[in-house]
């Protein structure tokens, strides 16, 4: 068995260890376990990754592991990391380590509830790590599907109808996807020999014909955009968000929406340069769009959730808006805005989740003053927000940078002065911030039930503090999670520049 | 050369107590937390002292000229193999001086705040954010690459935030602080978009190859133009508002006068002597680019810089709050030092203003320090900010009474204080380059020995008001740092700043230019005289006056509507015109579209699920006759 | 043979008439019963058809006979397994007929 294979083995012992328990306590130690195992891999994967970078070794590559699947369509179960993957992994297992313990509480179905958020980060693992077409996208429909039992058995408000509705856009973009993947499959082999392949590096040393890249790019990066809430296929979050459980959103903005982004780049960018040189244009446009329009849209939201969801539309934007630049510099920034995103949105709904708990409104009018009440959430609360809106010393300020020099270097006058109008989303992004904190957690307390509530109990502080940490780390030290990810970048671009 | 690396240590000093006060605050006394965060900065102090000295008077200038030396260096975040972020320490004159100013009005913050904060609520809170506040400031001075100091830009604007915040549970600071973040954020986005124009062109961050004579932008200014004005000028015009933003020059300085709701000692710190100096700094900081490269954009700078100074004079008069008095005068001497960098040319006698603002901004600091922290040692003994709940203090303040004399004496420009040198060579630079900034500057000189004035004899003299109980002198703590920026007051203006921060580095020598001094100090002279008379003694003076130019007044007294602009544009446009329309196209528009999708695709099952009877013979019949039908299609195709 | 003196098209004649009978009775009748009866002359007609041609085109193999066994067997076991079902049908709605028994709808 080789090392990438057990992340998804283990959350899949983790689900069966889960049938045989016979309470709340027994499932969620569990499952607490099993991530705890699954976590102290990512960081076990994450030295070793490195050990092996300053060994020297310099394949694109690591730990790949191949066998064939189904030989007659020349399917493999085929994985193996980069530093991009890496990245994504040990997010991943922060992630979902730290929805374990903000759903502590889950006392509904609470087997059920885990066994199907387990199942669906073992989708997530399965997805970072393949390197085959057809694998990746099965894992990735394993991430997806639980979705809609997480959120219509678990959910709250017209949970039946955002979960209908998530799943069934996200499975628009499925379709999507599926056409392009096959596309990309039966064009795989130009010399007309008819062997074709699913392996993302032969494909992309093979290259597609453009005629082919033209029809296909565009479906396939709208599928994946359509998980990455690009605009105007971004309804679902809101809604979806608004009604899952904490857990789910947690693990839906943090690392789901993050597959859209890695599809994009992976699936998208990387096996078809030339049409996506060629149609960027219109891409770079809804992306700019959606940057801007999530971050005004957040503005006079009331209710938390929707809140988070519309700021998720507009850093996510960012996401995309930065692979499209295709500069080395831009796409990892775009790497490293989804693992800030990823875990500064996961803290804001565990943070939402905790605050709803107590108060059981969203709405923040009819909350006030609950720093004084409960300091512990709300000092987390402001921390969260000023990595949101960009601070130094925090990822998001990393990320953020990034992108906009990254793609501020874009030798075309109009990438830069779309660059321009997407930075303005950091004054908004500050507004809509300030604005949630000032009513929620500043100023007098305006509900008089409010008065006795309690702060936060050690796995909510566990769990906060999980990700609090790793966001201050990438922002306080940036470079070695920046080199890893350059280091990757490297022959991806260069293989783009040689190409166009 | 001395080895310069232990500077490191002034700006680690305050992170370090701001990480132990920070997270560990709470499990000691309160003064605890305070009595560490003084001793930390006053080692801070202690070696920025050290620096000072060697650097300007042991090693002072090698061949003629100051070196800058970049103490430490180290790559933060790499973007490109040219394009990277350092957090450094670049030591050179400006730096050195920010240094000293820094450090001394946070250590005299620091101590004065024992007395004044003593006994409220999140005492520890409050040291760490200042301790928060000193690092951020710190780093910000002895930046080594415009991208590092952004990286303390913001976070000396969180510090701000956190501060004017400070009493969170009060609705108008908690306003006052969303107001100062979210005007000098946008600000801050103009410093960014500059930031990254300026990296485009020039390919580097860094101050040293930015401002070389023989850098990127000066030996080779980029050709490309956009409306008739260089890239290089739109992208310094844009740091500028960046630098306008923090500095409060108009039209950005809405939210000055609100930080006042921080505590006094916050408004003395960062109100008043460093944070809001920063933008000052930039210019300084980006000077030879400014003044060889860019010289449209030094007059955009010289001109709001002069049209600020003038603007929040007039308003200054007016105002009743005696800390927005002192705030709008903040901003009034912000412009001036901003004109003297407008008004400036490079090198030589020529870089007058540039040394004149530098200057100004040293002298500046001291005394309105001081300035803020008498009106603290004031609200503490009347318990109001109200102009009209004081008056005859002088005989319950002896020594805040003297020490705020001394600093009103000082702001006026009277000879021998430290205002009257640093005003002086800045009239001069204006006289010499710009005579209706000049003007402007005579105009702004009288103005301001009027309010200071008026701003003295309401609270000293003047009617006395009754008080609930007797107003006392402030403790020890609180007067010592009064006394000790009193003599800073006095005597920095003597330090000989020509030989020390000039434009490029070089020293040259200046000497007082009588034309330009006997104007300014007259006028200073009938400001206060004019005070004298309307404020001395109770009398219905000011009331007629006011009332024979009711207009003028009012306009002053709502500062010229400035506010409510400000309220329009946020409420009105962002909210109501931009974000609730948005808010409703997303979810009429957008989400309607897709609700669609899932309404055509029910109701049209809707319709054909009628098909699906359950009655076997209805399926069989339709199954015959499509047989049928079919057979008969296939007979038609193939029979021929 | 006997078959010898009577031509082909007697035999389609009145295969196509049984194939038809049947249809018709089963898209008419509303018993069960009579449906199944229905399909069986359905399933007879295609033996006829199945025996003459096997006996006129290829008068000396056996293939065409052969399936009509395997059709008669199918149609006793299909009847069997209708029959059941038809009386558990029975069981559960007291009656036979078809239109009564159209729980299987959208």
């Amino acid at each position: 068995m080789d090392i990438l294979s057990l992340f998804v083995v283990i959350p899949v012992l983790t689900v069966f260890a889960i049938m045989f328990a016979k309470n709340l306590e027994q499932t969620r130690w569990i499952s607490a376990t099993g991530m705890l195992i699954q976590l102290g891999l990512a960081a076990f994967l994450v030295f070793s990754y490195l050990h092996e970078r300053n060994l020297g070794n310099t394949a694109q590559w690591l730990f790949t592991y191949d066998i064939v699947w189904f030989s007659s369509l020349n399917i493999h179960y085929t994985v193996g990391v980069d530093g991009i993957s890496v990245a994504m992994i040990a997010l991943t297992s922060i992630v979902v380590f730290a929805g374990i313990f903000a759903s502590w509480e889950m006392k509904y179905l609470s087997r059920e509830f885990f066994i199907s958020l387990i199942l669906l980060a073992s989708g997530v693992f399965g997805f970072f790590i393949s390197l085959d077409l057809f694998t990746m996208f099965l894992f990735y429909e394993v991430a997806v599907i639980p979705m809609y039992l997480l959120i219509g058995i678990w959910g709250s408000g017209p949970k039946e109808y955002s979960a209908m509705k998530l799943t069934l856009m996200l499975m628009g973009g499925s379709a999507l996807i599926m056409v392009g993947l096959l596309g990309i499959y039966f064009n795989s082999d130009p010399t007309g020999a008819m062997n074709f392949t699913f392996n993302l590096n032969e494909i992309a040393e093979r290259g597609i014909p453009i005629e082919a890249q033209r029809f296909f790019f565009p479906m396939t990066f709208l599928g994946f955009g359509v998980l990455g809430a690009l605009f105007p296929f971004h309804t679902w979050s809101p809604d979806g968000h608004a009604s899952a459980p904490t857990a789910v959103s947690m693990l839906h903005a943090g690392v789901l929406m993050k597959l859209g982004g890695y599809g994009a780049f992976r699936v998208a960018i990387y096996l078809m340069p030339q049409a996506a040189h060629e149609q960027a244009w219109i891409f770079i446009i809804l992306t700019a769009v959606s940057v801007v329009y999530g971050a005004f849209g957040a503005v006079v939201q009331k209710d938390l959730k929707y809140i988070n969801a519309y700021s998720s539309v507009s850093h996510c934007g960012l996401v995309l808006f930065a692979i499209l630049m295709m500069n080395q510099t831009a796409l990892n920034g775009a790497v490293i805005q989804m693992i800030s995103h990823g875990l500064m949105t996961a803290l804001f709904f565990a943070l939402i989740g905790m605050i709803y708990g107590r108060t059981h409104t969203r709405l923040i009018n009819e909350m006030g003053g609950l720093m004084k009440i409960i300091p512990f959430l709300g000092v987390v609360y402001v921390i969260a927000g000023l990595a949101s809106l960009g601070l130094p010393g925090l990822s998001g300020f990393v990320a953020e940078m990034t992108i906009f020099v990254g793609a501020y270097q874009h030798p075309d006058t109009f990438h830069r002065v779309v660059t321009i109008m997407a930075t303005t989303s950091i004054v908004v992004t500050a507004v809509y911030i300030l604005r949630v904190v000032g009513i929620l957690l500043l100023g007098p307390v305006r509900n008089e039930h409010h008065l006795h509530l309690s702060d936060a109990v050690w796995w909510e502080r566990l769990s906060t503090l999980t990700l609090l940490v790793s966001i201050a780390a990438i922002g306080i030290a940036p470079l070695w999670l920046s080199d890893m990810i350059n280091f990757s970048l490297k022959p991806i671009v260069e293989r783009i520049v040689a190409i166009l | 050369m001395t080895n310069y690396s232990y500077t490191l240590l002034i700006p680690l000093i305050p992170l370090a107590i701001f990480l132990i006060t920070g997270l560990a605050g709470h499990k000691f006394k309160p003064i605890v937390s305070g009595l560490t965060g003084t001793m930390g900065l006053t080692i801070a102090a202690f070696l920025s002292y050290t620096t000072a000295i060697r650097y300007f008077f042991i090693d002072g200038p090698a061949n003629g000229m100051y070196p800058q030396i970049k103490a430490v260096s180290t790559v933060w975040l790499r973007f490109t193999d040219t394009l990277h972020i350092d957090l450094g320490i670049l030591i050179d004159p400006i730096s050195v001086m920010m240094l000293v100013v820094v450090t001394t009005v946070s250590l005299m913050a620091h101590i004065y705040s024992l007395g004044y904060m003593k006994g409220e609520r999140g005492f520890a809170r409050f040291y760490s954010f200042l301790s928060l506040f000193s690092f951020s400031m710190l780093g910000l001075v002895l930046a080594t690459n415009i991208f590092q100091m952004y990286i303390f830009w913001e976070l000396v604007g969180v510090s701000s935030f956190l501060l004017i915040g400070f009493y969170y549970e009060k609705p108008s600071a908690v306003a006052a602080s969303k107001k100062a973040f979210i005007v000098t954020r946008f600000a801050d986005l103009g410093f960014l978009i500059g930031i990254l124009m300026l990296s485009f062109t020039t390919n580097t961050f860094d101050f040293i190859t930015l401002t070389s004579t023989s850098g990127p932008i000066i030996a080779a200014p980029a050709g490309a133009a956009f409306v008739g004005i260089s890239v290089v000028s739109w992208a310094l015009i844009l740091v500028f508002i960046g630098g306008a933003g923090k500095s409060a020059m108009f039209p950005l300085h809405i939210w000055l006068p609100d930080a006042m709701e921080g505590p006094t000692p916050v408004s003395a710190l960062i109100h008043a002597a460093t944070m809001v100096v920063a933008g000052v700094y930039l210019v300084a900081r980006l000077f030879p680019a400014y003044a060889l490269a860019a010289p449209d954009a030094l007059h955009v700078v010289a001109w709001v810089g002069g049209f600020s100074s003038l603007f929040a004079a007039v308003i200054a008069i007016t105002q009743i709050d005696i800390k927005r008095v002192l705030a709008f005068s903040t901003m009034s001497q912000i412009g001036y030092m901003m004109m003297a960098l407008g008004v400036s040319g490079y090198g030589d006698h020529e870089g007058l203003g540039y040394m004149a603002s530098m200057f100004h901004l040293f002298t500046h600091a001291m005394f309105k320090a001081l300035l803020f922290l008498g009106a603290g040692s004031i609200i503490h003994a009347v318990h109001s900010n109200n102009m009209t709940d004081m008056g005859g203090l002088r005989k319950y303040l002896p020594i805040t009474h003297i020490t705020f004399l001394i600093a009103c004496l000082t702001i006026a420009g009277i000879p021998p204080l430290s205002g009257f040198w640093s005003k002086d060579e800045i009239l001069a630079a204006a006289l010499h380059h710009n005579p209706a900034l000049f003007a402007i500057g005579i105009g702004v000189a009288g103005l301001t020995a009027f309010y200071m004035f008026r701003l003295y004899y309401n609270v000293f003299w003047g009617q006395e008001r009754h008080y609930h109980h007797t107003p006392h002198e402030s403790p020890l703590v609180m007067t010592i740092p009064l006394m000790f920026l009193a003599f800073a007051a006095v005597f920095s203006g003597f330090l000989p700043f020509s030989h020390l921060v000039t434009s490029d580095l070089k020293t040259f020598e200046t000497h007082t230019d009588l034309a330009v001094a006997i104007p300014s100090v007259l006028i200073a002279l009938v400001g206060i005289g004019v005070a004298t008379v309307m404020y001395r003694k109770p009398n219905s003076l000011p009331d007629r006056v006011s009332s024979s130019i009711k207009g003028l007044y009012t306009a002053s007294f709502r500062k010229f509507w400035i506010d409510e602009v400000y309220q329009f544009v946020t409420k009105k446009i962002i909210f109501s015109g931009v974000s609730r329309p948005i808010a409703w196209f997303d979810r009429h528009v957008i989400d309607d579209t897709m609700n669609a999708v899932g309404w055509l695709v029910v109701t049209t099952s809707e319709r054909i699920k009628g098909f699906q009877s359950g009655q076997v013979q209805q399926y069989a019949a339709v199954f015959v006759s499509s047989v049928v039908l079919l057979v008969l299609v296939f007979v038609y195709l193939f029979s021929n | 043979m006997m078959t010898q003196g009577i031509p082909l098209y007697y035999f389609l004649i009145i295969s196509t008439l049984m194939f038809f009978i049947g249809i018709f009775g089963f898209l008419t009748r509303r018993n069960l019963i009579t449906m199944l009866m229905s399909i069986e002359l359905v399933l007879n007609s295609v033996n006829i058809n199945f025996v003459a041609f096997n006996s006129y085109l290829f008068p000396h193999r056996m293939q065409g006979q052969f399936f009509s066994l395997i059709v008669i067997a199918v149609a006793a076991a299909e009847a069997a397994v209708a029959i059941a079902i038809i009386i558990n049908i029975y069981r559960n709605f007291r009656s036979i007929e078809t239109d009564k028994v159209n729980e299987m709808k959208y």
